[in-house]
């Protein structure tokens, strides 16, 4: 008898990902559940503002196709499909999907979570005690509060569990976790309790590999790059999951990239902070207990993690109006092209001094030069071919940044010379929604499972 | 002898609000003990001198031959707030590798160092 195995999938890394990947996941091979992920930290707001414009609004809107280019594999092969695309809105985002299934003339019957989202609750919260201060500075809450956009809590397995158990052939949740997209179909095919540390944050590590979509199979890894082959035609991760927690990744045969340990241990590095204890609502994982086996050709193998209980606080996710900025940039060419732009960016600064323009930050990058290493990457080579200049600003006043704006394109005619590269037009004024981390109470956040088909 | 960091470790970088964290992975096991007892906290502060405006926390995480490092203030603000090229910090890991090492010459030569 072969030992069981429960093949989670994963098809998406963020809203914006690879259209393709999941209906690959579904096709290039088999699989028991196919993982997506959707949400990154700012996602929660534009939801947010796309629901305020319009009520059926504020979900990831590339899972409707992700879920019609799976359908059949949903229906007639029994894959289940977990993913946190509810995003503000999880019934409305079942309901589009649905639609789907209805056209194609299918059923399905979804499970949709919710429970997470504060929004409505903010002020009773606050005006109960939890401050919900930020977590790197200790400001409350209340500094920001008129201009919040959303807040939601990250949940965890629990009520995916309790989907599946109730027959889900789609859990749709809104700020779930990453990791507890592909725990909770693990944990709920072998039963592992809520006590069952070890095996919980085997889960966990399971899904940070596999959250990020192809980052683990070859994608975005700097070992040995050029010879990671096929990348045109990369093969998204899937976790191969035992019982006792111990878990493969691995990736369909024929598809390009790479599973390796050198490229499971970069993913495993992304984003990490204290390696002991990596927080989830349901355990604390101990990065450090993690060990990785090469396990054959695009094959390894994962064992020996550890966990701990979890703490009593759940994490909030807030998003706020955080002002305005625009990027400005040009291109300036040879001969004596880095002194052009740094000319020109005298210039511009003069100008913008004249006009009375003061703002919170102004940051001028030479891009070519020294953009993303700044001083670390030396003196640029004599004379370079050319370099873009990029200046940014941030402000309160939205008229301020509208007038820097205004600023960029007559340098092309009234500042240094041998500048082009301005055919976008004026820069974009945008508006900042900023991150607001805090922690609440896990007692006051329960989440509710509904079943719709 | 001088030794690249680039060429005995590799990196990836991500980011949480205006920290950047940069995990470097020795490419072999045995390069470990090497990276490890040369990337202290204070060569990874002067190494990134006025790029941060916070401290720089250090981690060991041997089972992978890997470091973590949490540098705080590198991000011009963090996430949607920052106005650099790389706000996410998504580059900080090569940022690290330009580091050069000074590695004995009988320990270079045992491990089987590349000479820079």
């Amino acid at each position: 008898m072969t030992e069981r195995v429960v093949r989670v999938a994963g098809g998406q890394g963020f809203w914006g990902d690879s259209l393709d990947a999941p209906r690959q996941q579904v096709e290039n091979g088999p699989i028991d559940y196919l993982m997506l992920d959707y949400l990154a930290e700012v996602t929660m707001s534009i939801l947010q503002k796309q629901k305020e414009r319009d009520p059926a609004m504020g979900y990831a809107r590339d899972f409707i196709g992700a879920m019609d280019s799976v359908l059949d594999a949903v229906t007639e092969r029994g894959v289940r499909v977990v993913a946190n695309a509810g995003g503000v809105n999880p019934p409305a985002c079942a309901t589009a999907v649905q639609a789907v299934a209805r056209k194609r003339g299918k059923s399905l019957r979804i499970g949709v979570v919710t429970g997470d989202d504060l929004l409505p609750r903010l002020d009773d919260l606050i005006a109960k005690g939890h401050s919900l201060a930020h977590m790197e500075t200790g400001e409350p809450l209340q500094a920001v509060r008129d201009r919040v956009l959303s807040a939601n809590a990250y949940i965890g397995s629990e009520p995916i569990v309790e989907a599946l158990t109730r027959g889900a052939q789609v859990v749709i949740t809104g700020r779930s976790t990453d990791t507890a997209l592909t725990m909770a179909p693990i944990r709920f095919e072998y039963g592992w309790s809520a006590t069952d540390y070890d095996r919980l944050a085997a889960g966990i590590v399971a899904g940070h590999i596999i959250e990020c979509g192809a980052q683990c199979s070859g994608g975005n890894c700097l070992y040995d790059w050029r010879n990671i082959p096929d990348l045109a035609n990369v093969g998204y991760p899937i976790a191969d999951a035992y019982a006792d927690g111990s878990f493969v990744i691995t990736k369909h045969p024929g598809t390009g990239g790479r599973v390796s340990v050198a490229t499971v241990s970069e993913q495993l590095v992304y984003e990490m902070g204290d390696p002991h204890a990596y927080i989830t609502p349901d355990v604390i994982a101990d990065f450090t207990t993690i060990h990785l086996e090469d396990a054959g050709p695009d094959r390894v193998r994962v064992y020996g993690i550890k966990g701990s209980a979890p703490t009593d606080k759940l994490k909030v996710s807030i998003a706020y109006r955080a002002g305005f900025k625009a990027v400005g940039t040009l291109v300036y060419s040879w001969p004596e092209a880095l002194d052009k732009a740094r000319a020109a960016d005298g210039i511009l600064r003069e100008r913008l001094e004249r006009l009375g323009l003061h703002f919170d930050e102004i940051v001028t990058e030479y891009v070519g030069v020294s953009a993303t290493h700044g001083a670390l990457a030396g003196e640029a080579p004599p004379d370079i071919p050319e370099v873009q200049l990029r200046v940014g600003v941030r402000s309160d006043d939205r008229a301020m940044v509208e007038r820097f704006t205004r600023e960029i394109a007559p340098l092309v005619l009234n500042g240094p010379p041998s500048v082009t590269g301005f055919a976008g037009g004026r820069p974009k004024v945008e508006e900042i929604v900023a991150y607001w981390p805090a922690l609440v109470d896990k007692s006051v956040v329960q989440t509710t499972v509904e079943m719709v088909s | 002898m001088r030794v690249r960091l680039l060429d005995i470790a590799h990196a990836r970088s991500g980011d949480k609000g205006d920290t950047a964290n940069v995990g470097v992975i020795a490419n072999k096991p045995e390069w470990y003990p090497l990276i490890s007892r040369e990337l202290t906290q204070q060569r990874v502060v002067k190494h990134f001198a006025g790029m941060l405006t916070g401290g720089v926390d250090r981690f060991e995480v041997p089972n992978l031959y890997a470091l973590n490092f949490l540098l705080h203030g590198a991000l011009g603000g963090g996430g949607t707030l920052s106005l650099k090229t790389d706000a996410q910090g998504k580059v900080y890991s090569t940022a690290m590798l330009r580091m050069v090492l000074d590695v004995p010459d009988d320990e270079a030569r045992a491990l089987g160092l590349p000479a820079a």
